[in-house]
């Protein structure tokens, strides 16, 4: 395959950064989106030229580091992360248009990396059940319905890879912030900390800048672990159910 | 120097349990008083870091990611095996206490390995209270599965994705305590150099890969909880990120590595499509409970099917050799991972493989699906079959899948004592890092296990007892030896920028990784391994003449942090193959063709071998310097392994 690739340069946070469009030849079909993207930097590294700096690490859809934004959608034309996407996704000749996360909360780091540690503040603030290690209950003394059980885990298979958030033209975490919210009010494990957990994570949420929620779906159309848009329902009833009993003033 | 494995003396079952009464505690009001490092945020850092901090020390957590919850335990598939007998079929502490030994070709302490089935109990309690949800009966009750080799179902999962599951359980407990400032995070750090005071671990150096900042760290102790060195082979199962940096540095300032040559070749992997493939994908061997493995019975007809003049389905049932049920009746397509994946390697070495390039094996859901019906196989596969189709661009609810063996785990690493201390008094190894619970041969739902007891329930006895008797005094980072160190990675930066060769990083990699996959792969020889060796040395002086690295030192340089790792593992990899070529037997990985009994079996020599190869570094240049631990069994009796 032949391709162009406009991709995003932008030497670090303080440059305004811009396209270069890069010709591309002998893709093939069978090779994954990243392994492309690593052909034009050994091509760019033996021209002397900068690789293109990009974030990746398992190349199996899981770990949730990749993050390009390709033709106008977070991880390309399929519902998978870009690890995942394999160039048969493309005709020859094509130009393909690469870009970062584009999000308030996510500044540019440098070309398509950006910064995500917004996500990692919202689970600090309540993320969690608070249990130390040792002292814990057997297992099966937590005894959870099927349905319940997999609901969760539905939920809990957020990679965090803020797809959800490149993809909403408000730039909102919900669906990011909802399916943690989500697992943990669904599990028994959640309840102590239920209300506290969801005002918590919310206000976090809102001080790092991500975007308020117009119910567009976008997020969930484009997640590519397809977490659900019923937990931000869940959330926001969390939300308000937290906001008229809760104990904090 | 003797090593000391510290092992408790008494009986096995009481090991555990007399040494945490006789270890020293740090009283609470003290524990504030006291720094702890931890690399790595993998199942075995994050947990330690977590632990730690809850007790009360002050913890710094350094990944190279940029958050602590991508690390590379996110992606284990299978499940966590764990002793709780749930399903009342004869399960005990000891008795996957004897399968690990067994499944490991008796190449492990016996007494590290109970207390890793010991605390596994406790290990499901824990992550079941932090809300992970694990597969569930109607019930209400935890599900379980037979895994690998096994012949108990104790194995807990969460659908394909347990390992995800169990990591953001861990990263959930860290980031409370980051919370808690507890913790103090350090994303997109990498470990240059461990600084050693008086002998002492007492630090490490980092670099910045945002800013390219060298910065220095001191603390009362150090954790690396830095994963394996499986991509020592280019391409491996591991993410692109792992890498030996922050163990082999380590281990240039004292630290043994201990059986570096045991590598494990997981058998179910989606096989190798081309030159530019970056790395290999794992498929969960849960697969291996329902799916079949076979290729033709005959050269011809596998000709065809490379041809592509005959689909996999056309093959009649008796042109089928279902190799592993024939050759192993009792475990059939469950024996252990070195065994599966031996037994592809010699299909395909007949020249039945079944793919273009001759390397591959069908792994086939047919009869499963006729007898569990596709929706069945779809709940209990279903991610990892849509994987298999995003990758290849194959149905296999239709078609055969087909799988070879790819590295996927490292079982050697930094040498461990009891307490997972290190040879150097301070620095400790955790999970996959270190060489201790697995032997030679790691079975499949344990990594997952040994990462957690790691971190949740042995580190935070074992580090307290050195924290006690070292005495709170403060740690700073002023003392001389941290800016020696400094200066020695900023001069080694220098280097590498200034090569400015024509070769890249990757060029380099890659073609280590053919080497190491050709002659320290899934057979090795002596003449083989000697020629490696040469080759890798001529290989290493090319690199550091003409290697190109572009860009400064002062800006997020992803070559540069290629640079850095690949050249550590140029000299891990010999030290690989010095180890597989000292290691005169066949045992679990690591299979030597001179050594094997006449069905093609691995043929131990528990006469000579049955110790621990610790490797002492002393200096550029120079041989490592071998020292043996003797393995003692004392409840095990040793038996050829046969799965029969």
């Amino acid at each position: 395959m032949k391709l162009t690739l406009k991709v995003w340069r932008q030497k670090n946070n303080a440059d305004k950064g811009g396209f270069v469009s890069y010709p591309i030849d002998g893709i093939s079909k069978d090779m994954s989106f990243l392994e492309m993207m690593d052909v034009l930097n050994e091509q760019l590294t033996e021209k002397g030229e900068d690789p293109v700096h990009f974030d990746h690490d398992c190349r199996e859809g899981i770990c949730g580091m990749c993050s390009l934004h390709i033709n106008g959608k977070p991880h390309g034309p399929q519902q998978t992360t870009t690890c995942q996407l394999h160039m048969r996704s493309f005709s020859d000749g094509e130009t393909i248009t690469i870009e970062p996360w584009r999000a308030k909360a996510f500044p540019v780091v440098k070309d398509l990396v950006v910064d995500r540690s917004a996500f990692d503040r919202i689970i600090q603030a309540g993320g969690y059940v608070s249990v130390n290690t040792g002292g814990v209950p057997d297992a099966n003394e937590i005894p959870i319905p099927k349905k319940i059980a997999d609901e969760a885990f539905d939920a809990a298979t957020c990679i965090g890879c803020g797809a959800c958030v490149a993809a909403c033209k408000n730039a909102s975490a919900m669906l990011f912030t909802s399916a943690k919210i989500s697992q943990l009010a669904m599990l028994p494990q959640g309840q102590v900390e239920r209300k506290d957990r969801a005002e918590k994570m919310i206000a976090q949420m809102d001080a790092e800048g991500f975007g308020a929620c117009t119910n567009t779906g976008a997020c969930a159309a484009e997640c590519p672990k397809g977490i659900s848009l019923t937990n931000i329902a869940r959330m926001n009833r969390e939300y308000f159910t937290a906001a008229v009993t809760t104990e904090n003033v | 120097m003797i090593l000391d494995s510290k092992i408790p003396a008494g009986p096995l079952a009481e090991k555990w349990t007399k040494h945490k009464f006789n270890m020293k505690l740090v009283n609470p009001a003290n524990k504030r008083k006291y720094d702890v490092i931890v690399v790595g945020t993998g199942l075995a850092g994050a947990s330690a870091a977590a632990s730690l901090a809850e007790l009360g020390y002050n913890v710094k957590a350094f990944c190279f990611q940029d958050s602590p919850r991508r690390a590379h335990s996110i992606a284990a598939q299978g499940g966590i095996n764990a002793a709780k007998n749930y399903q009342n079929d004869g399960d005990s502490v000891f008795r996957l206490f004897y399968d690990t030994i067994k499944g490991g070709d008796y190449r492990a302490r016996e007494g590290n390995v109970y207390r890793l089935a010991e605390v596994s109990v406790n290990i499901i309690d824990q992550c079941v209270a932090q809300g992970v949800p694990f597969a569930r009966e109607y019930g209400g009750l935890l599900a379980n599965r037979s895994f690998g080799g096994a012949q108990v179902s104790r194995t807990f999962y969460a659908r394909g994705q347990t390992g995800q599951q169990l990591l953001l359980g861990a990263y959930s407990a860290l980031s409370r305590q980051v919370a808690n400032g507890k913790v103090k995070l350090y994303p997109r750090t990498e470990m240059m150099d461990v600084v050693k005071i008086d002998g002492h671990a007492r630090g490490i150096i980092t670099r910045n890969l945002i800013t390219g900042a060298i910065e220095k760290h001191a603390a009362h102790a150090v954790l690396l909880c830095t994963g394996g060195y499986g991509n020592v082979f280019f391409l491996s199962t591991n993410a692109m990120g792992s890498n030996v940096t922050a163990a082999w540095r380590a281990h240039k300032r004292g630290a043994y590595f201990a059986n570096p040559c045991y590598t494990q070749i997981h058998p179910t992997c989606i096989p190798v499509s081309g030159d530019h493939q970056s790395k290999l994908t794992l498929m969960s061997e849960s697969l291996r409970n329902d799916g079949r493995v076979w290729v033709p019975s005959t050269v011809e007809m596998a000709e065809k099917l490379r041809k592509g003049q005959i689909k996999a389905n056309d093959i009649p049932e008796n042109d089928r050799d279902y190799y592993l049920e024939r050759k192993y009746p009792s475990f059939g397509n469950l024996v252990p991972r070195d065994v599966a994946s031996r037994n592809a390697k010699y299909v395909c070495d007949e020249g039945r493989g079944v793919n273009e390039t001759g390397e591959a094996v069908f792994l086939d859901f047919r009869d499963a699906i006729k007898r569990d019906g596709e929706d069945t196989i779809r709940a209990r596969y279903g991610n990892l079959f849509d994987m298999y189709q995003q990758i290849t661009g194959e149905n296999p609810y239709q078609v055969p899948m087909m799988i070879y063996p790819a590295v996927h785990y490292t079982m050697g690493g930094l040498w461990v004592d009891y307490n997972l201390s290190t040879t150097i008094p301070g620095l400790y190894a955790l999970g996959e890092a270190n060489f201790s619970d697995h032997g030679a041969n790691r079975l499949g739902a344990s990594a997952l296990m040994q990462g957690l007891a790691d971190g949740y329930f042995v580190i935070p006895y074992t580090v307290g007892d050195y924290l006690a008797q070292i005495g709170p005094s403060p740690v700073n980072a002023d003392h001389p030896e941290f800016d020696k160190s400094i200066q020695e990675v900023k001069e080694r930066i220098q280097k590498l920028l200034s090569i400015k060769g024509s070769k890249t990083v990757d060029y380099f990699h890659k073609k280590l990784g053919k080497i190491m996959w050709n002659e320290c792969g899934m057979a090795r020889t002596a003449e083989g391994l000697k020629q490696a060796k040469a080759d890798i040395k001529a290989l290493r002086e090319e690199f550091w003449k003409d290697v190109k690295v572009l860009g400064e030192n002062e800006e997020l340089n992803q070559s540069l942090e290629k640079a850095h790792r690949v050249a550590d593992f140029l000299e891990l990899g010999e030290l690989m193959i010095d180890d597989a070529f000292n290691r005169e037997e066949s045992c679990g990985g690591h299979f030597r063709e001179e050594y094997q009994t006449p069905e093609g079996e691995a043929l131990r020599d528990d006469e000579n071998f049955a110790y621990v190869a610790a490797w002492k570094y002393l200096g550029e240049g120079q041989e490592e310097e071998l020292h043996k631990e003797p393995l003692e069994f004392e409840n095990v009796k040793l038996t050829q392994r046969s799965y029969k």
